[in-house]
């Protein structure tokens, strides 16, 4: 389905990612957003308060994070595409609600501006250290879908992506800006509305009835069908272990059922939730991996190697949860090295070492509050061909 | 001769049953009393949902043949709220508990109140976390025994139709489960009311609470809430505080009008952008 015109802003701009992600947003079909301000994600939901009411929206501030991560919910179910944005300490209060939109299938898309933590951290500040709580911050097992974007454009574009991939897989999606790209400001092409692909709900196609069951799967499916509020389902939702019906169910046998499958919707999603870039990885000794505003910093790293005769290639997950873990697997076994560059002292190093299988791995780690400087990558590269 | 159904049947999952609610305990009471009040008004039942959060009431949503939904602790009320924000035309209930609604939701309950959420509010309050074993919440009258507040509870607590008055709801209401047709009126006369609608129900936990604190069973509850309820309709709500084994103010105290959430941003936007406004709908006809 092409996008509903009046969320499109057509035309070249000049804006930051904060700003092309409400517009991605928006050209999704997002009709329905709750937020809180906080640095350095504000200025998202200020452009979502200013247009939203122009395209046949509602915007409201909530009393806190915890109240947009489960408004958006309630906005979910009464049939809306819906966000709420937020960043470090912000995101921490939201978790509990990644959980029930986990648990309860519940589209929907949390977009995380990194800043440097723990706590208050460094609020005006980039870091890439939230990866693993976007992953599992919540308690219990489950997964989610991430996506992490390098540029204004990527803001826009993979925030369209984003709200589909909500819709396709019911799962609650981390969209992992960073405040270097939240605040960066670049040109950004929106397309016309007919040039934007966007899934609308999939809606039961059976009428209500008696034997109605919210989470019935159709034949080789893991993702139910979503039935609208308010026209005769009667169904019940709710964040126990429950049944097909939605029922509250307390036993082992059930609690294996639902939660195998929540998982297993997206860990066996294969090549479809597949998204990377890679550069140079034909001839490569080393791979340098990066995701986010660090995937732009290699680039300038493999070029002063490339400079040197070193033979240095790129690989960046755009979709960083679940990991493009077959395509790593197989550079694995072609290169010498893996040398992985975040703003953390290890997160995603952890994924790529264990998918390397003894492919030598190391991480170029930087604590946050700024970006690594490309000559500290390269120098690493040199080390690890030595 | 035709098999005699229980008119409250075809409104609940009848396939859930028996309930997990204990012997004389109020939440049944209240369940009885929505069913009644929307058989007499006739609701739509599709329209209608139902929102709880987390603990004995919580379970309510579960009971209920209507769209319904058992959230997270203390965070049904912004769930609702964005659910009638998305779909205007719902016609949204919540039933909490003291402990779900108050203690950890009480920062949602303040502003769902303030930006006059359209919602329909049921408090069930029994002075207990009941589904944890009977733990003090800030309901819980001054002395009243808690396995919390062992030697008894010593902070004040909260009047609930004080909160929600002062926080601005536009109907605020207090009966407990022995006045069932005044319930049930409170709950009709709220049915098509636009706005934050709060009704406080004073019920029994004759396991976690009335047992520790030597108030008998369910039905000595009944007779304590017949002696002792004094109905005060239009009572200044400051004055309507609760002491262990003392009256219990009840009656409709609250019965204004002001502009929805959704109104009041409507005609906000209106002013604001003019032309340039997309219309959106408030799910209130007036």
């Amino acid at each position: 389905m092409k996008a509903d015109p009046r969320g499109v802003l057509t035309g070249v701009h000049f804006l930051d990612g904060d700003h092309a992600c409400c517009e991605g947003a928006l050209a999704a079909g997002c009709r329905c957003a709750f937020g809180y301000p906080i640095t350095p994600s504000t200025e998202v939901v200020e452009r979502i308060a200013q247009r939203l009411p122009t395209v046949g929206g509602v915007f409201l501030q909530m009393e806190d994070e915890i109240a947009s991560s489960i408004a958006i919910q309630g906005a979910a179910w009464g049939g809306k595409k819906v966000l709420s944005v937020s960043s470090g300490p912000g995101i921490s209060l939201m978790m509990e609600h990644v959980g029930l939109a986990a648990m309860t299938e519940t589209p929907c898309v949390f977009v995380n501006v990194q800043r440097a933590g723990p706590s208050t951290g460094l609020p005006t500040l980039v870091a890439q250290a939230d990866m693993m709580q976007a992953r599992w911050g919540s308690h219990g097992d489950y997964e989610v879908i991430a996506l992490c974007p390098n540029s204004p454009q990527e803001c826009f574009d993979l925030t369209v992506q984003a709200f589909n991939l909500a819709e396709i897989y019911r799962v609650p999606v981390m969209f992992m800006m960073d405040e270097a790209v939240g605040h960066m400001t670049e040109r950004v092409v929106i397309p016309a509305a007919d040039q934007i692909e966007v899934v609308e709900r999939r809606r039961p196609a059976e009428p209500p009835s008696d034997t109605y069951a919210l989470y019935r799967c159709e034949p080789g499916s893991r993702v139910p069908p979503m039935p609208p509020v308010g026209e005769g389902y009667r169904f019940h939702v709710t964040g126990l272990t429950h049944d097909e019906r939605g029922y509250p169910v307390m036993n082992a046998e059930a609690q294996d059922r639902l939660v195998r499958r929540l998982v297993d919707k997206i860990r066996l999603a294969g090549p479809a939730l597949e998204r990377y870039e890679e550069y140079q990885v034909d001839d490569a000794d080393v791979v340098l991996v990066a995701y986010g505003i660090t995937s732009r910093v290699v680039q300038r790293s493999m070029q002063l190697a490339r400079e040197r005769g070193l033979k240095v290639g790129v690989f960046r997950p755009v979709v960083v949860w679940p990991f493009p873990e077959r395509r790593l697997r197989e550079l694995a076994r072609q290169v010498k090295a893996f040398v992985v560059a975040e703003l953390n002292l290890g997160q995603v190093v952890l994924e790529v070492e264990r998918l390397a299988c003894g492919t030598r791995t190391v991480l170029a780690p930087h604590a946050g509050g700024g970006l690594h400087a490309p000559e500290a990558i390269l120098a690493q590269v040199e080390e690890v061909l030595r | 001769m035709s098999e005699r159904i229980n008119p409250v049947e075809p409104f609940l999952r009848m396939d859930r049953m028996p309930h997990i609610w204990c012997p004389g305990c109020g939440i049944g009471t209240v369940v009885n009393c929505f069913v009644r009040a929307l058989l007499k008004t006739r609701a739509d039942l599709n329209k209608v949902s139902v929102v709880s959060g987390i603990g004995c009431t919580g379970r309510i949503a579960g009971y209920f043949r209507v769209d319904s939904f058992h959230t997270t602790h203390g965070r049904s009320l912004p769930f609702a709220t964005g659910l009638k924000m998305a779909n205007p035309e719902l016609n949204v209930w919540d039933f909490s508990g003291d402990g779900d609604l108050i203690a950890i939701g009480g920062n949602h309950f303040i502003h769902a109140a303030r930006r006059n959420a359209d919602l329909k509010v049921v408090c069930v309050n029994n002075f207990t976390y009941g589904m944890t074993g009977g733990q003090v919440t800030p309901t819980a009258p001054l002395h009243s025994l808690a396995t919390t507040a062992p030697y008894g509870a010593f902070e004040k607590p909260f009047n609930l139709p004080f909160l929600a008055d002062s926080s601005g709801a536009v109907y605020v209401a207090r009966w407990t489960t022995y006045h069932v047709r005044q319930l049930t009126r409170s709950m009709e006369e709220i049915m098509t009311k636009p706005g934050f609608c709060f009704i406080e129900v004073i019920a029994p936990c004759p396991t976690a609470y009335q047992r520790r604190n030597r108030l008998g069973d369910g039905l000595e509850a009944m007779r304590y809430y017949k002696a002792n309820s004094k109905v005060v309709h239009g009572a200044d709500t400051r004055s309507v505080d609760i002491d262990l084994g003392g009256p219990i103010v009840v009656g409709k105290f609250v019965d204004r009008d002001r502009p929805t959430t959704l109104e009041a941003m409507r005609d906000e936007l209106q002013k604001a952008l003019g032309g340039k406004y997309v219309p959106y709908p408030t799910g209130v006809n007036r």
